[in-house]
Protein backbone atom coordinates (compact mmCIF):
# COMPACT_ATOMS: atom_id res chain seq x y z
CA UNK A 1 0.00 0.00 0.00
CA UNK A 2 1.33 3.20 -0.86
CA UNK A 3 1.88 6.17 2.02
CA UNK A 4 -1.11 8.09 0.90
CA UNK A 5 -3.25 5.27 0.62
CA UNK A 6 -2.09 4.49 4.63
CA UNK A 7 -2.58 7.89 5.24
CA UNK A 8 -6.52 7.89 3.90
CA UNK A 9 -6.95 4.56 5.59
CA UNK A 10 -5.89 5.92 9.03
CA UNK A 11 -7.58 9.08 8.88
CA UNK A 12 -10.63 7.52 7.52
CA UNK A 13 -10.81 4.93 10.33
CA UNK A 14 -10.62 7.62 13.17
CA UNK A 15 -12.82 10.16 11.99
CA UNK A 16 -15.79 7.66 11.18
CA UNK A 17 -15.07 5.02 13.82
CA UNK A 18 -13.83 7.98 16.16
CA UNK A 19 -17.21 9.55 15.51
CA UNK A 20 -18.90 6.23 16.83
CA UNK A 21 -16.92 6.51 19.99
CA UNK A 22 -17.61 10.02 20.32
CA UNK A 23 -21.44 9.89 19.97
CA UNK A 24 -21.69 6.21 22.52
CA UNK A 25 -19.04 8.17 24.96
CA UNK A 26 -21.61 11.73 24.48
CA UNK A 27 -24.98 9.18 25.20
CA UNK A 28 -23.45 7.23 27.98
CA UNK A 29 -23.09 10.48 29.82
CA UNK A 30 -26.63 11.77 29.62
CA UNK A 31 -28.44 8.51 31.20
CA UNK A 32 -31.78 7.08 30.12
CA UNK A 33 -34.98 8.57 31.72
CA UNK A 34 -37.55 6.17 33.12
CA UNK A 35 -39.45 9.17 34.69
CA UNK A 36 -41.97 9.38 31.40
CA UNK A 37 -44.68 10.15 33.99
CA UNK A 38 -43.22 13.30 35.98
CA UNK A 39 -43.64 16.35 33.96
CA UNK A 40 -40.43 18.68 34.23
CA UNK A 41 -41.28 22.25 33.10
CA UNK A 42 -38.97 23.56 30.89
CA UNK A 43 -36.16 26.37 32.66
CA UNK A 44 -35.27 29.42 30.41
CA UNK A 45 -31.80 28.43 29.66
CA UNK A 46 -29.80 26.53 27.41
CA UNK A 47 -28.23 27.86 24.23
CA UNK A 48 -28.61 26.15 20.61
CA UNK A 49 -25.24 24.85 19.66
CA UNK A 50 -25.58 23.35 16.08
CA UNK B 1 -55.81 5.66 30.61
CA UNK B 2 -57.50 3.21 28.13
CA UNK B 3 -58.29 3.45 24.69
CA UNK B 4 -61.97 3.15 22.91
CA UNK B 5 -62.70 -0.59 21.97
CA UNK B 6 -65.60 -2.00 20.61
CA UNK B 7 -68.26 -4.63 21.71
CA UNK B 8 -69.00 -5.85 18.55
CA UNK B 9 -65.95 -8.46 18.30
CA UNK B 10 -64.15 -6.07 15.33
CA UNK B 11 -60.48 -6.75 16.87
CA UNK B 12 -59.75 -3.45 18.10
CA UNK B 13 -56.92 -2.06 19.93
CA UNK B 14 -57.07 -2.14 23.49
CA UNK B 15 -53.70 -2.24 24.64
CA UNK B 16 -51.32 1.11 25.47
CA UNK B 17 -49.08 1.93 21.81
CA UNK B 18 -46.18 0.10 22.26
CA UNK B 19 -42.26 1.57 23.54
CA UNK B 20 -38.95 0.39 22.78
CA UNK B 21 -38.31 -0.70 26.35
CA UNK B 22 -34.90 0.95 26.61
CA UNK B 23 -32.74 3.26 24.54
CA UNK B 24 -30.16 0.60 23.27
CA UNK B 25 -32.82 -1.12 21.54
CA UNK B 26 -34.07 1.54 19.65
CA UNK B 27 -30.42 2.41 18.50
CA UNK B 28 -30.39 -1.12 17.56
CA UNK B 29 -32.82 -1.42 15.71
CA UNK B 30 -32.88 2.16 13.98
CA UNK B 31 -28.75 0.85 13.54
CA UNK B 32 -30.57 -2.57 11.60
CA UNK B 33 -32.81 -0.06 9.65
CA UNK B 34 -29.72 1.65 8.42
CA UNK B 35 -27.42 -0.73 7.91
CA UNK B 36 -28.92 -2.86 4.68
CA UNK B 37 -27.43 -3.97 1.62
CA UNK B 38 -26.96 -0.62 -0.04
CA UNK B 39 -24.00 -0.64 3.11
CA UNK B 40 -22.00 -3.56 1.98
CA UNK B 41 -22.66 -3.46 -1.89
CA UNK B 42 -22.96 0.05 -2.35
CA UNK B 43 -20.29 2.40 -0.59
CA UNK B 44 -17.44 0.20 -1.56
CA UNK B 45 -17.63 0.76 -5.14
CA UNK B 46 -19.53 4.27 -4.86
CA UNK B 47 -16.44 5.21 -3.19
CA UNK B 48 -13.88 3.62 -4.95
CA UNK B 49 -15.58 5.55 -7.80
CA UNK B 50 -16.00 8.53 -6.24
CA UNK B 51 -12.13 10.02 -5.55
CA UNK B 52 -11.32 6.62 -3.29
CA UNK B 53 -9.95 8.03 0.05
CA UNK B 54 -10.31 11.78 -1.00
CA UNK B 55 -14.20 10.94 -1.04
CA UNK B 56 -14.11 11.01 3.00
CA UNK B 57 -14.00 14.43 2.72
CA UNK B 58 -17.86 15.00 0.45
CA UNK B 59 -18.78 11.66 2.47
CA UNK B 60 -18.23 13.44 6.21
CA UNK B 61 -19.97 16.82 4.42
CA UNK B 62 -22.78 14.65 3.27
CA UNK B 63 -22.87 13.13 6.61
CA UNK B 64 -23.43 16.42 8.85
CA UNK B 65 -24.86 18.75 6.48
CA UNK B 66 -27.74 16.54 5.03
CA UNK B 67 -28.14 12.55 6.78
CA UNK B 68 -28.18 13.52 10.04
CA UNK B 69 -30.19 17.00 9.92
CA UNK B 70 -32.59 14.86 7.68
CA UNK B 71 -33.01 12.01 10.09
CA UNK B 72 -33.70 14.41 12.77
CA UNK B 73 -36.62 15.93 11.14
CA UNK B 74 -37.94 12.32 11.21
CA UNK B 75 -37.13 11.71 14.61
CA UNK B 76 -38.60 15.25 15.39
CA UNK B 77 -42.07 14.18 13.60
CA UNK B 78 -42.54 11.07 14.69
CA UNK B 79 -41.62 11.78 18.36
CA UNK B 80 -43.46 15.06 18.44
CA UNK B 81 -46.27 13.29 16.90
CA UNK B 82 -46.36 10.26 18.25
CA UNK B 83 -47.86 7.66 15.32
CA UNK B 84 -47.31 6.26 11.93
CA UNK B 85 -46.32 8.31 9.21
CA UNK B 86 -49.86 9.31 7.93
CA UNK B 87 -51.06 9.72 11.62
CA UNK B 88 -47.95 12.07 12.62
CA UNK B 89 -47.63 14.54 9.66
CA UNK B 90 -51.35 14.73 9.84
CA UNK B 91 -51.35 15.66 13.45
CA UNK B 92 -48.72 17.74 12.29
CA UNK B 93 -51.08 19.46 9.91
CA UNK B 94 -53.93 17.93 8.16
CA UNK B 95 -52.57 18.94 4.74
CA UNK B 96 -49.52 16.81 4.72
CA UNK B 97 -51.07 13.46 5.42
CA UNK B 98 -50.70 12.24 1.88
CA UNK B 99 -46.51 12.44 2.41
CA UNK B 100 -47.36 9.51 4.93
CA UNK B 101 -49.30 7.57 2.58
CA UNK B 102 -46.78 8.21 -0.51
CA UNK B 103 -44.08 6.92 2.21
CA UNK B 104 -46.26 3.65 3.13
CA UNK B 105 -46.60 3.52 -1.17
CA UNK B 106 -42.60 3.63 -1.40
CA UNK B 107 -42.43 1.09 1.22
CA UNK B 108 -44.85 -1.10 -0.08
CA UNK B 109 -42.71 -1.12 -3.24
CA UNK B 110 -39.48 -1.82 -1.55
CA UNK B 111 -40.86 -4.73 0.53
CA UNK B 112 -42.02 -7.17 -2.37
CA UNK B 113 -38.54 -7.34 -4.04
CA UNK B 114 -36.46 -7.05 -1.24
CA UNK B 115 -37.15 -10.60 -0.05
CA UNK B 116 -36.33 -11.24 -2.96
CA UNK B 117 -32.69 -10.27 -3.16
CA UNK B 118 -32.98 -11.94 0.91
CA UNK B 119 -33.93 -15.00 -0.53
CA UNK B 120 -31.39 -15.48 -2.83
CA UNK B 121 -28.56 -14.71 -1.10
CA UNK B 122 -30.11 -17.12 1.45
CA UNK B 123 -29.65 -19.91 -0.94
CA UNK B 124 -26.20 -18.63 -1.95
CA UNK B 125 -25.04 -19.62 1.71
CA UNK B 126 -25.51 -23.18 0.80
CA UNK B 127 -24.29 -22.43 -2.75
CA UNK B 128 -21.21 -21.18 -1.35
CA UNK B 129 -20.31 -25.13 0.93
CA UNK B 130 -21.79 -26.65 -2.59
CA UNK B 131 -19.81 -24.62 -5.09
CA UNK B 132 -22.85 -24.38 -7.27
CA UNK B 133 -21.37 -22.10 -10.22
CA UNK B 134 -18.27 -24.70 -10.56
CA UNK B 135 -20.43 -26.74 -12.66
CA UNK B 136 -21.72 -23.67 -15.25
CA UNK B 137 -19.07 -23.02 -17.99
CA UNK B 138 -19.61 -19.82 -18.29
CA UNK B 139 -18.90 -19.57 -14.27
CA UNK B 140 -20.75 -17.62 -11.42
CA UNK B 141 -22.27 -15.31 -14.20
CA UNK B 142 -23.83 -18.31 -16.26
CA UNK B 143 -25.34 -19.99 -12.81
CA UNK B 144 -26.30 -16.63 -11.46
CA UNK B 145 -28.72 -15.48 -14.74
CA UNK B 146 -28.88 -18.98 -16.47
CA UNK B 147 -29.08 -22.06 -13.34
CA UNK B 148 -30.22 -19.83 -10.65
CA UNK B 149 -32.52 -17.40 -11.63
CA UNK B 150 -33.05 -18.81 -15.13
CA UNK B 151 -34.36 -15.25 -16.40
CA UNK B 152 -36.17 -14.91 -19.45
CA UNK B 153 -34.56 -13.51 -22.64
CA UNK B 154 -37.34 -11.02 -23.49
CA UNK B 155 -37.89 -8.28 -20.72
CA UNK B 156 -41.28 -8.51 -19.75
CA UNK B 157 -44.02 -10.04 -17.20
CA UNK B 158 -43.89 -13.56 -16.89
CA UNK B 159 -45.33 -15.96 -13.98
CA UNK B 160 -42.84 -18.91 -14.84
CA UNK B 161 -42.04 -19.67 -11.15
CA UNK B 162 -38.41 -20.64 -10.47
CA UNK B 163 -39.33 -23.20 -7.36
CA UNK B 164 -35.73 -22.89 -5.77
CA UNK B 165 -36.41 -19.58 -5.56
CA UNK B 166 -39.89 -19.47 -4.82
CA UNK B 167 -39.40 -21.56 -1.30
CA UNK B 168 -36.42 -19.81 -0.07
CA UNK B 169 -38.71 -16.31 -0.51
CA UNK B 170 -41.58 -17.99 0.74
CA UNK B 171 -39.67 -18.87 3.99
CA UNK B 172 -38.35 -15.38 4.52
CA UNK B 173 -42.01 -14.13 4.36
CA UNK B 174 -42.71 -16.21 7.11
CA UNK B 175 -40.25 -15.52 9.40
CA UNK B 176 -40.57 -11.62 8.53
CA UNK B 177 -44.52 -12.34 9.39
CA UNK B 178 -44.27 -13.85 12.47
CA UNK B 179 -41.62 -11.34 13.49
CA UNK B 180 -44.23 -8.47 12.85
CA UNK B 181 -47.21 -9.90 14.41
CA UNK B 182 -44.86 -10.35 17.68
CA UNK B 183 -44.83 -6.61 17.51
CA UNK B 184 -42.28 -3.38 18.54
CA UNK B 185 -40.79 -5.31 21.65
CA UNK B 186 -41.05 -9.22 21.65
CA UNK B 187 -40.93 -8.93 17.58
CA UNK B 188 -38.78 -5.52 16.01
CA UNK B 189 -36.56 -5.72 19.17
CA UNK B 190 -35.66 -8.94 19.72
CA UNK B 191 -34.98 -9.86 16.11
CA UNK B 192 -32.90 -6.89 15.97
CA UNK B 193 -30.74 -7.83 19.57
CA UNK B 194 -30.34 -11.28 18.00
CA UNK B 195 -29.40 -10.76 14.18
CA UNK B 196 -27.21 -7.24 14.72
CA UNK B 197 -24.32 -8.75 17.08
CA UNK B 198 -24.85 -11.24 14.65
CA UNK B 199 -24.50 -9.69 11.59
CA UNK B 200 -21.13 -7.12 13.05
CA UNK B 201 -19.66 -10.72 14.10
CA UNK B 202 -20.05 -12.39 10.95
CA UNK B 203 -18.75 -9.25 8.83
CA UNK B 204 -15.72 -8.67 11.32
CA UNK B 205 -14.51 -12.07 10.88
CA UNK B 206 -15.05 -11.85 7.41
CA UNK B 207 -13.06 -8.71 7.31
CA UNK B 208 -10.21 -10.13 9.08
CA UNK B 209 -10.15 -13.07 6.77
CA UNK B 210 -10.56 -11.15 3.75
CA UNK B 211 -7.69 -8.77 4.15
CA UNK B 212 -5.02 -12.07 5.19
CA UNK B 213 -5.48 -13.06 1.22
CA UNK B 214 -2.97 -12.69 -1.30
CA UNK B 215 -3.18 -9.44 -3.25
CA UNK B 216 -5.55 -8.16 -0.45
CA UNK B 217 -3.39 -5.24 -0.14
CA UNK B 218 -3.84 -3.72 -3.73
CA UNK B 219 -7.24 -3.52 -3.29
CA UNK B 220 -7.16 -2.00 -0.11
CA UNK B 221 -4.89 0.73 -2.31
CA UNK B 222 -7.06 1.16 -4.67
CA UNK B 223 -9.89 1.73 -2.70
CA UNK B 224 -8.03 4.62 -0.21
CA UNK B 225 -5.93 5.98 -2.81
CA UNK B 226 -7.32 9.55 -2.99
CA UNK B 227 -8.63 11.21 -5.88
CA UNK B 228 -8.12 14.95 -5.41
CA UNK B 229 -9.17 15.92 -8.67
CA UNK B 230 -12.73 14.05 -8.11
CA UNK B 231 -13.29 16.44 -4.86
CA UNK B 232 -13.90 19.66 -8.12
CA UNK B 233 -16.10 17.26 -9.86
CA UNK B 234 -19.84 18.35 -8.76
CA UNK B 235 -20.78 14.90 -10.05
CA UNK B 236 -18.95 13.15 -6.52
CA UNK B 237 -20.52 15.35 -4.36
CA UNK B 238 -23.59 14.67 -5.62
CA UNK B 239 -23.09 10.90 -4.67
CA UNK B 240 -21.99 11.43 -1.56
CA UNK B 241 -24.96 13.06 -0.47
CA UNK B 242 -26.92 10.59 -2.78
CA UNK B 243 -25.32 7.58 -0.71
CA UNK B 244 -26.02 9.19 2.78
CA UNK B 245 -29.16 9.94 1.56
CA UNK B 246 -30.33 6.23 0.82
CA UNK B 247 -27.87 4.88 3.63
CA UNK B 248 -29.24 6.28 6.57
CA UNK B 249 -32.78 5.59 5.50
CA UNK B 250 -34.24 8.76 5.65
CA UNK B 251 -37.68 10.17 4.84
CA UNK B 252 -39.12 6.37 4.19
CA UNK B 253 -41.19 6.76 7.45
CA UNK B 254 -39.26 4.52 9.07
CA UNK B 255 -37.50 6.95 11.42
CA UNK B 256 -41.46 8.59 12.10
CA UNK B 257 -42.53 5.16 13.01
CA UNK B 258 -39.24 4.33 14.76
CA UNK B 259 -38.75 7.30 17.07
CA UNK B 260 -43.05 7.37 17.40
CA UNK B 261 -42.35 4.66 19.63
CA UNK B 262 -39.37 6.51 21.76
CA UNK B 263 -40.26 7.55 25.65
CA UNK B 264 -41.28 11.00 25.31
CA UNK B 265 -37.90 12.22 27.56
CA UNK B 266 -35.39 10.21 24.87
CA UNK B 267 -32.09 11.92 24.48
CA UNK B 268 -32.85 12.31 20.51
CA UNK B 269 -30.34 13.60 19.19
CA UNK B 270 -27.56 11.65 21.22
CA UNK B 271 -29.68 8.43 19.80
CA UNK B 272 -29.18 9.79 15.91
CA UNK B 273 -25.88 10.70 15.78
CA UNK B 274 -24.89 7.05 17.46
CA UNK B 275 -27.25 5.63 14.57
CA UNK B 276 -25.35 7.44 12.16
CA UNK B 277 -21.89 6.85 12.62
CA UNK B 278 -22.89 3.16 13.56
CA UNK B 279 -24.24 3.11 9.62
CA UNK B 280 -21.03 5.09 8.42
CA UNK B 281 -18.95 2.68 10.51
CA UNK B 282 -20.37 -0.52 9.28
CA UNK B 283 -20.36 1.06 6.05
CA UNK B 284 -15.99 1.28 6.14
CA UNK B 285 -15.60 -1.90 7.29
CA UNK B 286 -17.75 -3.70 4.37
CA UNK B 287 -15.74 -1.07 1.86
CA UNK B 288 -12.30 -2.51 3.60
CA UNK B 289 -13.83 -6.33 3.46
CA UNK B 290 -14.96 -6.24 -0.28
CA UNK B 291 -12.04 -4.16 -1.46
CA UNK B 292 -9.56 -7.00 0.09
CA UNK B 293 -11.71 -9.59 -1.10
CA UNK B 294 -11.65 -7.81 -4.51
CA UNK B 295 -7.97 -7.19 -4.45
CA UNK B 296 -7.30 -11.29 -4.06
CA UNK B 297 -9.96 -11.86 -7.15
CA UNK B 298 -7.84 -9.68 -9.13
CA UNK B 299 -4.38 -11.23 -8.60
CA UNK B 300 -5.83 -14.49 -9.17
CA UNK B 301 -7.01 -13.33 -12.46
CA UNK B 302 -3.76 -11.63 -13.31
CA UNK B 303 -5.88 -8.05 -13.97
CA UNK B 304 -6.14 -4.41 -12.06
CA UNK B 305 -8.63 -4.02 -9.19
CA UNK B 306 -10.37 -1.62 -11.37
CA UNK B 307 -11.21 -4.32 -13.46
CA UNK B 308 -13.12 -6.44 -11.30
CA UNK B 309 -14.44 -3.37 -9.24
CA UNK B 310 -18.48 -3.57 -9.02
CA UNK B 311 -21.37 -2.97 -6.76
CA UNK B 312 -24.19 -4.22 -6.23
CA UNK B 313 -26.19 -7.58 -7.80
CA UNK B 314 -22.77 -8.02 -9.99
CA UNK B 315 -20.81 -7.62 -7.16
CA UNK B 316 -23.04 -10.12 -4.63
CA UNK B 317 -23.71 -12.69 -7.03
CA UNK B 318 -20.90 -12.91 -9.81
CA UNK B 319 -17.84 -11.17 -8.06
CA UNK B 320 -18.35 -12.99 -4.47
CA UNK B 321 -19.04 -16.51 -6.03
CA UNK B 322 -16.08 -16.28 -8.08
CA UNK B 323 -14.02 -15.26 -4.93
CA UNK B 324 -15.25 -17.77 -2.91
CA UNK B 325 -14.13 -20.62 -5.18
CA UNK B 326 -10.93 -19.61 -5.31
CA UNK B 327 -9.64 -18.15 -2.06
CA UNK B 328 -8.57 -20.58 0.79
CA UNK B 329 -11.51 -21.32 3.24
CA UNK B 330 -13.97 -19.88 0.57
CA UNK B 331 -16.87 -21.22 1.81
CA UNK B 332 -16.35 -20.14 4.97
CA UNK B 333 -15.63 -16.27 3.24
CA UNK B 334 -19.38 -17.24 1.19
CA UNK B 335 -21.33 -18.19 3.97
CA UNK B 336 -20.19 -15.44 6.24
CA UNK B 337 -20.64 -12.84 3.24
CA UNK B 338 -24.02 -14.21 2.29
CA UNK B 339 -25.54 -14.75 5.30
CA UNK B 340 -24.54 -11.19 6.55
CA UNK B 341 -26.42 -9.92 3.55
CA UNK B 342 -29.07 -11.86 4.97
CA UNK B 343 -29.09 -10.48 8.15
CA UNK B 344 -28.95 -6.87 7.11
CA UNK B 345 -31.69 -7.52 4.64
CA UNK B 346 -34.17 -8.92 7.13
CA UNK B 347 -33.73 -6.06 9.86
CA UNK B 348 -33.97 -3.48 7.48
CA UNK B 349 -36.82 -5.23 5.86
CA UNK B 350 -38.96 -5.39 8.84
CA UNK B 351 -38.80 -1.65 9.36
CA UNK B 352 -39.61 -1.27 5.98
CA UNK B 353 -42.89 -3.00 6.88
CA UNK B 354 -43.46 -1.62 10.42
CA UNK B 355 -44.14 1.55 8.06
CA UNK B 356 -47.07 0.04 6.64
CA UNK B 357 -48.32 -1.98 9.56
CA UNK B 358 -48.10 0.81 11.94
CA UNK B 359 -50.05 2.91 9.22
CA UNK B 360 -52.95 0.55 9.16
CA UNK B 361 -52.90 0.17 12.73
CA UNK B 362 -53.63 3.47 13.40
CA UNK B 363 -56.64 4.14 10.73
CA UNK B 364 -58.05 0.99 11.44
CA UNK B 365 -56.87 0.73 15.54
CA UNK B 366 -56.73 -3.01 15.22
CA UNK B 367 -54.63 -4.99 17.40
CA UNK B 368 -51.32 -6.14 16.15
CA UNK B 369 -51.86 -9.28 14.92
CA UNK B 370 -55.04 -8.74 12.65
CA UNK B 371 -53.71 -5.26 11.77
CA UNK B 372 -50.37 -7.15 10.75
CA UNK B 373 -51.73 -9.91 8.87
CA UNK B 374 -54.16 -8.16 6.74
CA UNK B 375 -50.55 -5.82 5.52
CA UNK B 376 -48.30 -8.64 5.20
CA UNK B 377 -50.37 -11.46 3.45
CA UNK B 378 -51.49 -9.17 0.96
CA UNK B 379 -47.89 -7.67 0.34
CA UNK B 380 -46.08 -11.30 0.54
CA UNK B 381 -48.94 -12.45 -2.09
CA UNK B 382 -47.65 -9.98 -4.67
CA UNK B 383 -44.18 -10.64 -3.64
CA UNK B 384 -44.52 -13.92 -4.44
CA UNK B 385 -46.57 -13.72 -7.55
CA UNK B 386 -44.25 -11.08 -9.07
CA UNK B 387 -40.56 -11.92 -8.24
CA UNK B 388 -39.36 -15.84 -7.87
CA UNK B 389 -40.22 -15.56 -11.54
CA UNK B 390 -38.06 -15.71 -14.88
CA UNK B 391 -38.81 -11.95 -15.29
CA UNK B 392 -38.04 -11.10 -11.63
CA UNK B 393 -34.70 -9.28 -12.12
CA UNK B 394 -35.92 -7.21 -14.75
CA UNK B 395 -39.09 -6.24 -12.87
CA UNK B 396 -36.75 -5.69 -9.60
CA UNK B 397 -33.91 -3.75 -11.35
CA UNK B 398 -36.75 -1.33 -13.02
CA UNK B 399 -38.65 -0.73 -9.73
CA UNK B 400 -35.71 -0.40 -7.14
CA UNK B 401 -34.45 2.56 -9.94
CA UNK B 402 -37.30 4.12 -9.99
CA UNK B 403 -39.02 4.00 -6.78
CA UNK B 404 -35.18 5.47 -5.31
CA UNK B 405 -35.32 8.44 -7.51
CA UNK B 406 -38.68 9.39 -8.15
CA UNK B 407 -40.36 7.89 -4.88
CA UNK B 408 -37.88 8.34 -1.76
CA UNK B 409 -35.56 11.13 -3.29
CA UNK B 410 -38.51 13.09 -4.48
CA UNK B 411 -41.11 12.40 -1.20
CA UNK B 412 -37.86 13.74 0.47
CA UNK B 413 -37.85 16.92 -1.72
CA UNK B 414 -41.27 17.62 -1.15
CA UNK B 415 -40.93 16.89 2.72
CA UNK B 416 -38.46 19.48 3.27
CA UNK B 417 -39.93 21.91 1.63
CA UNK B 418 -43.36 22.21 2.89
CA UNK B 419 -42.33 21.50 6.37
CA UNK B 420 -39.34 24.16 6.43
CA UNK B 421 -40.85 26.71 3.82
CA UNK B 422 -43.85 25.88 3.63
CA UNK B 423 -45.42 25.68 6.87
CA UNK B 424 -42.21 26.93 9.07
CA UNK B 425 -42.13 24.28 11.47
CA UNK B 426 -38.94 23.83 11.97
CA UNK B 427 -38.23 25.78 14.89
CA UNK B 428 -41.16 23.94 16.69
CA UNK B 429 -39.86 21.08 15.85
CA UNK B 430 -36.41 21.99 16.91
CA UNK B 431 -37.93 23.24 20.33
CA UNK B 432 -39.14 19.85 20.89
CA UNK B 433 -36.25 17.68 20.24
CA UNK B 434 -33.95 20.12 22.18
CA UNK B 435 -36.10 19.63 25.34
CA UNK B 436 -34.70 16.08 26.59
CA UNK B 437 -31.82 15.83 23.90
CA UNK B 438 -28.26 15.75 24.71
CA UNK B 439 -26.83 17.69 21.80
CA UNK B 440 -29.50 20.94 20.68
CA UNK B 441 -30.59 22.22 17.49
CA UNK B 442 -30.23 25.77 16.82
CA UNK B 443 -30.37 27.94 13.04
CA UNK B 444 -27.69 25.26 12.05
CA UNK B 445 -30.09 22.33 11.14
CA UNK B 446 -32.74 24.86 10.17
CA UNK B 447 -30.74 26.44 7.63
CA UNK B 448 -29.80 23.04 6.93
CA UNK B 449 -32.90 21.40 6.46
CA UNK B 450 -34.96 24.32 4.82
CA UNK B 451 -32.20 25.25 2.53
CA UNK B 452 -29.21 22.99 2.00
CA UNK B 453 -31.64 20.14 1.96
CA UNK B 454 -34.18 21.16 -0.86
CA UNK B 455 -30.96 22.63 -2.77
CA UNK B 456 -29.46 19.13 -2.56
CA UNK B 457 -32.42 16.47 -3.15
CA UNK B 458 -33.48 19.27 -5.97
CA UNK B 459 -30.08 19.19 -7.67
CA UNK B 460 -29.88 15.09 -7.65
CA UNK B 461 -33.41 14.58 -8.80
CA UNK B 462 -33.29 17.41 -11.98
CA UNK B 463 -30.13 14.84 -12.76
CA UNK B 464 -32.49 11.70 -12.52
CA UNK B 465 -35.09 12.96 -14.45
CA UNK B 466 -33.00 13.87 -17.11
CA UNK B 467 -30.58 10.58 -17.36
CA UNK B 468 -33.94 8.68 -16.61
CA UNK B 469 -35.42 10.47 -19.84
CA UNK B 470 -32.55 10.70 -21.84
CA UNK B 471 -32.18 7.19 -22.24
CA UNK B 472 -34.20 3.70 -21.05
CA UNK B 473 -33.54 2.32 -18.19
CA UNK B 474 -31.05 -0.65 -18.36
CA UNK B 475 -31.85 -0.42 -22.45
CA UNK B 476 -35.65 -1.92 -21.26
CA UNK B 477 -38.76 -1.39 -23.67
CA UNK B 478 -40.29 1.93 -23.37
CA UNK B 479 -43.64 0.06 -22.25
CA UNK B 480 -42.01 -1.95 -19.65
CA UNK B 481 -40.37 1.09 -18.15
CA UNK B 482 -43.24 3.39 -18.32
CA UNK B 483 -45.50 0.77 -16.74
CA UNK B 484 -42.98 -0.78 -13.86
CA UNK B 485 -40.88 2.54 -13.69
CA UNK B 486 -42.58 5.93 -14.24
CA UNK B 487 -46.14 4.15 -14.20
CA UNK B 488 -45.26 2.61 -10.97
CA UNK B 489 -43.92 5.93 -9.46
CA UNK B 490 -46.90 8.18 -10.74
CA UNK B 491 -49.66 5.54 -9.04
CA UNK B 492 -47.50 5.74 -5.73
CA UNK B 493 -48.38 9.33 -5.50
CA UNK B 494 -51.95 8.75 -6.59
CA UNK B 495 -52.48 6.19 -4.07
CA UNK B 496 -51.63 8.24 -1.56
CA UNK B 497 -54.09 10.82 -2.57
CA UNK B 498 -56.51 8.86 -2.78
CA UNK B 499 -55.31 6.98 0.53
CA UNK B 500 -55.60 10.07 2.48
CA UNK B 501 -59.33 11.18 1.25
CA UNK B 502 -60.29 8.33 3.03
CA UNK B 503 -61.82 9.69 6.38
CA UNK B 504 -60.22 8.45 9.85
CA UNK B 505 -63.04 6.00 11.53
CA UNK B 506 -63.99 6.35 15.23
CA UNK B 507 -62.17 3.51 16.09
CA UNK B 508 -59.13 5.03 14.11
CA UNK B 509 -56.14 6.45 16.56
CA UNK B 510 -56.98 10.03 15.22
CA UNK B 511 -58.60 10.53 18.42
CA UNK B 512 -56.98 8.97 20.96
CA UNK B 513 -57.15 9.72 24.60
CA UNK B 514 -53.35 8.15 24.71
CA UNK B 515 -51.66 10.89 22.44
CA UNK B 516 -54.05 13.67 24.04
CA UNK B 517 -52.30 13.17 27.23
CA UNK B 518 -49.00 12.44 25.36
CA UNK B 519 -49.34 16.08 23.47
CA UNK B 520 -50.67 18.03 27.09
CA UNK B 521 -47.75 16.24 28.49
CA UNK B 522 -45.13 17.80 25.96
CA UNK B 523 -46.63 21.03 25.37
CA UNK B 524 -46.42 21.17 29.80
CA UNK B 525 -42.75 20.46 29.43
CA UNK B 526 -42.21 22.80 26.48
CA UNK B 527 -40.27 26.38 27.13
CA UNK B 528 -43.45 29.29 26.46
CA UNK B 529 -42.70 31.09 23.77
CA UNK B 530 -41.31 34.84 24.21
CA UNK B 531 -44.05 37.38 24.60
CA UNK B 532 -43.57 40.49 22.98
CA UNK B 533 -41.72 39.74 20.09
CA UNK B 534 -42.13 42.84 18.27
CA UNK B 535 -39.71 44.76 21.48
Amino acid sequence: MSGIAIVFMIISMLTIWGGLAISLINLSRNPEKDDDHVIETAEPAGNSNL
Amino acid sequence: MSSPSSTQGAPLASEKRETFSSRKLFILSAIGSAVGLGNIWRFPYVAYENGGGAFLIPYLVAILCAGIPLLFLDYSIGHRYRGSAPLAYRRANRKTEMLGWWQVLICFVIAIYYAAIIAWAAMYCWFSITKAWDKNPKGAEGFFMNDFLKVSDTVGVSFDVVGRIFVPMLIVWLVTMVIMIAGVNKGISRANAVFMPLLIVMFVILVVQSVFLPGAIDGLNAFFTPDFAALQNPAVWAAAFGHIFFSLSVAFGIMVTYSSYMKRKSDLTGSGYVVAFANSGFELLAGIGVFAALGFMAHNAGSSVDDVATSGIGLAFIAFPTIVSQAPLGGLIGVLFFGSLVFAGLTSLISILEVIVAAFQDKLGWKRTPATLVVVLPVAVISLVLFPTTTGLYLLDTMDAFVNQFGILACALVLVIVFGAGLGMLPKLAKHMNRHSSIKLGTGWKVLVGGIGPAALGYMLINEVQSKINEPYSGYPAWFNGIFGWGMAGALIVGAVLMSLIPWGKNSKIDDPEFEQHQKNVEAEELPDAVGKEY
